[in-house]
């Protein structure tokens, strides 16, 4: 059961040679084969590949190499199909990407190479990032490991389900608006959005480029802040990536909260919050009280913008970053006449129904003649929505609010009314718009069905730190973090089980 | 509040986009129904307000101009749709 453990745990294990990476390995494969038909939480899986960068690990241990200066020697990691490593597929959950292979590593990969990680498989996702469900995924929605019926969460929801349902011991993805947390907090796991210029973007595709960041979606906070670390710091190949040097951040972490104040925002408990949530948001408050962290209300008053701001703004830069999916050079083709016929009739076939809608919504935002209306309002707005949050952390060293609104959605529930999706984001995408660090850690389950929860933590610019402190300390006070979502039995033949419904299709391993 | 009517095909041709009729049915009708909800926004006086086009107040960030490797040719071509000589192919641009 290597593939249940923390990356702490399994460190651990590995140096004290209990175990080796190939077996840990092995077990995540596994979990893989027996959980995935069903969950499909992969959209493609080298599995030779990944023995052999366990095997490499392994035979790097018995040359002596230290766990201090490879912090993951060994540790199967798990990455959102957004992110570039060298020679892996990387689709961004689109048809347009299908048979993409990656000709470099981004920065995040070398730095997890580095560490000694086994980095393997490609983790489902919306198409470029853009969706709250990973249904817009091309290749097939997943499904939440908590209830088959249910959808992850997303953008990054392979990623969650993976994490959630011991496929990986932990994995990285992307959040633009929420699509770290978000889903971190249906599938039960934690999910960790730093600080925009805290990771380098360099070979992460993008949508909108003064939002992203890549984060660590991990089984416990102790393993976010590892993973943070690794991760972190300034690179000469995004000039956004900020030269702050990186902090330890495990060495944050700690049991209580003496003289830490919590900022809880009236506006983060309106209308339309699921019972459950509330009540799970309220407990955690007196935990954190209990714990001796002292609770402040505070006013973050232009919260109901940023539905709006965050969309026209998103949506503008996916406009304008999307333009480089014109058939020359990569991906997807569609012949045409001319040059002109080719990009309309490539991205016409190559792009989705949510991406179709969002370069619409975006190009239009930029056009001339509602440009000062609309994207040039939202930035103004974005400010409104920066200040609002500069100003409370003048008080408060960190804020708590739900994560969503509700629990895991139905599979189909949302799909017909964009609108609908994307109100539900209005507690996360404030986070990106001000450009301060955001994590998910679970708080609980709803009643009937059992459905995880999570509680966001917000804290300044560059303050990782705080948060995670108050997170790991939560997470330690309570035993949400430990329930496991329950494991599928093989059938008495050996048989994999199968979904309940018709699920997508899958994509092979390299070159197709 | 209603939002202006849209130039559907002038916008389509802007995004390089060919889109089905029912498409184009489709996504005009959710675009309404979403520049509706845009329309809050304006219920703000932004007029004294900078706009922040980026959160992170870096400015001018310049390296030592130096040669360093690149991208390899051949791999600069591994995903290439249609590819001669080492090239990219693209439809005739010059009759």
């Amino acid at each position: 059961m290597l593939n249940r453990l923390t990356i702490a745990a399994l460190a651990e294990c590995l140096s004290r040679r209990e175990a080796s990476s190939r077996e840990a390995t092995l077990a995540c494969l596994n979990e893989v084969r027996r959980r995935d038909p069903v969950l499909h939480a992969f959209i493609s899986l080298d599995a030779e590949d990944a023995l052999a960068q366990a095997e490499a690990a392994d035979a790097l241990r018995a040359q002596g190499a230290a766990q201090t200066e490879k912090p993951l020697l060994g540790v199967p990691i798990a990455v959102k199909d957004v992110i570039a490593v060298r020679g892996q597929p990387l689709t961004c959950g689109s048809r347009m990407l299908a048979g993409f292979r990656s000709p470099y590593d981004s920065t995040v990969a070398e730095k997890l190479k580095a560490a000694g990680a086994v980095l393997f498989g490609r983790l489902n996702m919306d198409e470029f990032a853009m969706g709250s469900s990973t249904e817009n995924s091309a290749f097939g929605p997943t499904r939440n490991p908590w209830d088959l019926t249910r959808v992850p969460g997303g953008s990054s929801g392979g990623a969650a389900a993976a994490v959630a349902a011991d496929e990986c011991v932990a994995a990285l993805g992307s959040d633009t608006g929420g699509s770290v947390r978000q889903p971190a907090a249906f599938c039960g796991v934690v999910g960790l959005k730093p600080t925009y210029g805290r990771v380098s973007r360099y070979g992460l595709v993008a949508y909108a480029s003064s939002l992203d960041q890549i984060g660590p979606l991990t089984k416990d906070v102790r393993d976010a802040a590892t993973l943070l670390e690794v991760i972190s710091g300034p690179d000469r190949r995004d000039s956004t990536s900020v030269p702050h040097p990186v902090p330890h951040y495990a060495a944050a972490l700690r049991d209580d909260l003496a003289g830490v104040r919590i900022g809880f925002a009236r506006e983060y408990l309106a209308d339309g919050l699921h019972p459950d949530v509330r009540r799970a948001i309220e407990a955690a408050a007196q935990v954190l009280q209990g714990l001796g962290a002292e609770l402040r209300e505070i006013s973050l008053p232009h919260t109901k913008y940023a539905i709006a701001a965050y969309y026209l703004i998103a949506s503008a830069e996916a406009s304008a970053n999307l333009a480089r999916y014109d058939g020359v050079r990569y991906g997807a083709r569609v012949e045409g006449a001319s040059p002109i016929e080719m990009y309309g009739a490539t991205r016409g076939a190559g792009f989705g129904a949510e991406v179709k809608r969002r370069i619409m919504l975006g190009t239009y935002a930029l056009s001339s003649g509602y440009y000062e209306a609309y994207y040039l309002r939202a930035q103004k707005v974005r400010t409104l929505i920066r200040q609002d949050f500069l100003r409370a952390f003048e008080q408060v060293d960190s804020i708590l609010t739900p994560v969503a609104p509700t629990p895991a959605f139905k599979l189909g529930e949302k799909c017909d009314d964009p609108l609908a999706m994307y109100l539900a984001d209005i507690f996360t995408l404030s986070c990106n718009l001000a450009g301060i660090c955001g994590l998910s850690v679970p708080c609980g389950f709803t009643a009937d069905p059992c459905l995880p929860l999570g509680l966001q933590l917000l804290g300044k610019p560059f303050g990782e730190e705080a948060i995670l402190r108050v997170a790991h300390a939560y997470e330690q006070a309570t035993p949400w973090h430990g329930e496991k979502p329950p494991r599928p039995n093989l059938a008495r033949d050996g048989s994999l089980p199968r979904a309940p419904t018709g699920q997508g299709i899958r994509v092979t391993n390299r070159g197709q | 509040m209603p939002a202006p009517p849209i130039d559907f095909h002038h916008l389509a041709h802007l995004a390089r986009l060919s889109l089905t009729h029912e498409e184009q049915e489709r996504i005009a009708a959710q675009l309404g129904d979403i520049l509706a909800y845009m329309e809050t926004l304006k219920e703000l006086d932004v007029d004294a307000i900078e706009p922040t086009a980026h959160a992170v107040p870096l400015v001018n960030v310049t390296r030592p101009d130096e040669v360093r490797p690149s991208l390899d040719h051949a791999e600069a071509l591994w995903n290439a749709p249609a590819q001669a000589n080492g090239l990219f192919l693209v439809p005739r641009i010059i009759e």
